[in-house]
């Protein structure tokens, strides 16, 4: 099944006077299970792609459904339920509410989609678990390191099973070894529980651990493979 | 969806304690303000409390009963007869604690030295002091003591201008129902003072059946005057006269008979309104501040938070909450501060340096404090209600940040 749907879409920012293209003309279907990273060039238009792909931003025209629901003209109200019940997110930095523990977190999308509390807290700590800090539930985000904190966001992104994860640079800021254990994190979730992954990145070791690389400049999808020779 | 209320409750109560030295500061000056609104209210009230109540203690009591025509020519002609059996049955009703009956009508006094145009008030020694302070307030002499005296009780300032004093006598003139001069000699057995000097100069007391023989009217009477519980509540009271008085008498209670300490009672009502309303602009400014800085420092979490779905209302709900909480805290450690300070002083505050000044107004020397539930109750629900209107704008704002603009904000 096609987890995601793209067609022909656009997106230009106003700078002023100047027009900048952010998006031209991309045309991608993700099906589920997918594990794809979203290579190239800063400023080539990766993280306007994602934006657009989780509704959190409208492309000027185009197509895009996600688990067959079209969401390109929803209101504000229904782009957010759409992202709470189907889209999990992991950003760059500044991933976690700062007053809320690792696994009050963890609990936070749970919470606003109204999961019942034992529920919630049993599912919490059990991705934890799956992310390896079950031992950090109580912790605050500041009392955290860089690598965890990453972890957290994927674990609140797993827990209300989305039909796909959007990653945008998630290892941006972490140093390598950290870096690594993470896309290992992500390839382990992709291949046990089939979750679907789009990872945009511009470093090319973490292309390697790409199946399916997808490569952007100036706003277009310069190519787009299936590779065997991925980590796994 | 709409966020839980407890999502944003907890969300809340932790972020108003993030920036806690902001968050006392802030607490500090809501506090300050709740106390001042409500101790000064206090004070105000208890000043003009006094100078209804000692107002009313000086003559007109709660409610009266007058001929309709007696307030325009308070004439011996406009007169009642004495209450009916009707009228005497709802005098002795619960909500009437003491009442009694008067002849009051202009006349002269003279002394061998000048004359003067006076009220002469013919009263009911016994049953007037339960309703009036004059027989408290004997400087010199002393007060009638029943319905039969045949002396006269004037003011100390009226004694001076006619250069008379306690023991002299002096001539009342009036006139009779047939408009016939009607006059006699009284022997002065005492003086008072009254807190309005202009009372102390044209109002004088002799005994009610005194009056009557000397005017020549049986057992009629000027009016019929009632002192009930409460003087701030007296529309009841007023009611039930009304409908055991006779149909063509004239029943008001003392707003509507002084009209002066009415409309003060009214522009008082007002001025507290206004001191709880200014109070709270100095606050708001200070709370916008705090609501501002903090939407500012949280402009990324707020973009996550819409970004995992939570909806704009949500983000909005959170920051009125956390107003709220702030709030809520602040007036109640103000309200617990100003209750605290006002009930050692309501034993009363004296004012003996500044007395000269209050006595002119009508006051006394010592202040007592006024807690009215009323106030507190209208200070709390301002600050609320103005305090919530003031984080609108703030907590709207932060509702309406795009989550792509937010999150990637440096
Ligand atoms: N809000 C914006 N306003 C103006 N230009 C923008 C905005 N967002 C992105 N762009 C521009 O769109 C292009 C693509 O940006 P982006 O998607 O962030 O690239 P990437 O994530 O691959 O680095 C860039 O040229 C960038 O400057
Ligand atoms: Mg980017």
């Amino acid at each position: 099944m096609t987890a995601i749907s793209c067609k022909a879409l656009c997106r230009t920012f106003q700078q002023g006077e100047v027009k900048i293209t952010g998006l031209d003309q991309v045309t991608i279907d993700i099906d589920d299970g997918e594990f794809v990273c979203l290579s190239g060039p800063s400023g080539s238009g990766k993280t306007t792609l994602l934006n657009a792909m989780g509704g959190l931003d409208t492309p000027d025209s185009g197509q895009i459904t996600v688990n067959s629901q079209r969401i390109d003209h929803l209101s504000k109200g229904e782009m957010a339920d759409m992202r709470l019940h189907k889209i999990g997110f992991v950003f760059q930095a500044y991933n976690l509410i700062p007053v809320l523990t690792a696994q009050e977190n963890i609990e936070f999308v749970m919470q606003v989609q109204g999961v019942p509390a034992t529920k919630r807290h049993i599912k919490s700590l059990e991705v934890l678990k799956e992310v390896g800090l079950e031992g950090a539930a109580d912790r605050l985000p500041s009392q955290l390191s860089g690598g965890q904190q990453q972890r957290v966001a994927v674990a609140r992104a797993i827990v209300s099973k989305p039909t796909l994860i959007l990653a945008d640079e998630p290892t941006a800021n972490l140093d390598t070894k950290t870096a690594s254990q993470l896309m290992d994190l992500f390839v382990e979730l992709n291949r046990h529980h089939k979750i679907t992954f789009v990872i945009s990145t511009h470093d090319q070791r973490i292309m390697t651990y790409a199946r399916r690389l997808i490569k952007m400049q100036d706003g277009k999808i310069i190519s787009d493979e299936k590779l065997s020779s991925a980590i796994q | 969806m709409q966020t839980p209320i407890k999502t944003i409750t907890i969300l809340a109560w932790r972020n108003l304690w993030r920036n806690y030295r902001r968050t006392f500061i802030m607490l500090a000056a809501i506090t300050v303000g709740a106390w001042a609104m409500i101790f000064m209210t206090a004070l105000m009230r208890g000043m003009v409390d006094e100078m209804i109540k000692d107002g009313i203690r000086s003559l007109p009591g709660h409610v009266q009963i007058h001929h309709p025509l007696y307030r325009d020519d308070p004439s011996i002609t406009n007169s009642l007869s004495a209450p009916s059996k009707q009228l005497l049955t709802a005098l002795k009703q619960d909500d009437v604690i003491a009442w009694s009956t008067r002849v009051r009508v202009p006349a002269v006094i003279s002394s061998e030295r000048d004359s003067r145009g006076i009220i002469l008030v013919g009263i009911d020694p016994v049953a007037e002091r339960s309703i009036t302070n004059t027989a408290d307030n004997i400087s010199e002499g002393r007060f009638l003591t029943d319905k039969l005296d045949n002396g006269l009780v004037i003011g100390a300032a009226l004694a001076k201008r006619l250069d008379t004093q306690p023991g002299k006598r002096v001539v009342v003139m009036s006139q009779d129902p047939d408009n016939e001069i009607a006059d006699r000699g009284f022997r002065i057995v005492g003086l008072y003072q009254a807190t309005i000097e202009a009372m102390e100069e044209n109002t004088i007391y002799a005994a009610r059946d005194t009056v009557q023989k000397l005017l020549k009217m049986g057992d009629q009477i000027s009016e019929v005057v009632i002192l009930g519980k409460d003087y701030r509540d007296v529309s009841t009271l007023t009611e039930n006269i009304k409908s055991a008085a006779a149909n063509d008498t004239e029943v008001l209670p003392w707003q509507e008979l002084d009209t002066y300490l009415g409309t003060m009672l009214k522009v008082m009502d007002g001025f507290v309104f206004v001191w709880i309303v200014v109070i709270f602009l100095a606050l708001s400014f200070g709370l916008a501040n705090t609501l501002i800085m903090a939407v500012f420092e949280r402009v990324r979490e707020i973009g996550l938070m819409q970004a995992l779905g939570m909806r704009p209302s949500g983000i909005l709900y959170q920051f009125m909450l956390e107003a709220f909480f702030l709030l809520t805290i602040g007036l109640g450690i103000g309200n617990i501060a100003a209750v605290a300070s006002i009930k050692p002083l309501e034993s009363g505050i004296d004012l003996s340096v500044v007395a000269e000044g209050m006595a002119m107004m009508g006051a006394g020397s010592t202040l007592y404090p006024a807690l009215y539930i009323s106030d507190i109750i209208l200070a709390n629900i301002i600050v609320i209600i103005l305090g919530l209107l003031t984080s609108l704008v703030p907590a709207w704002r932060a509702s309406r940040y795009d989550p792509v603009e937010a999150i990637t904000k440096t």
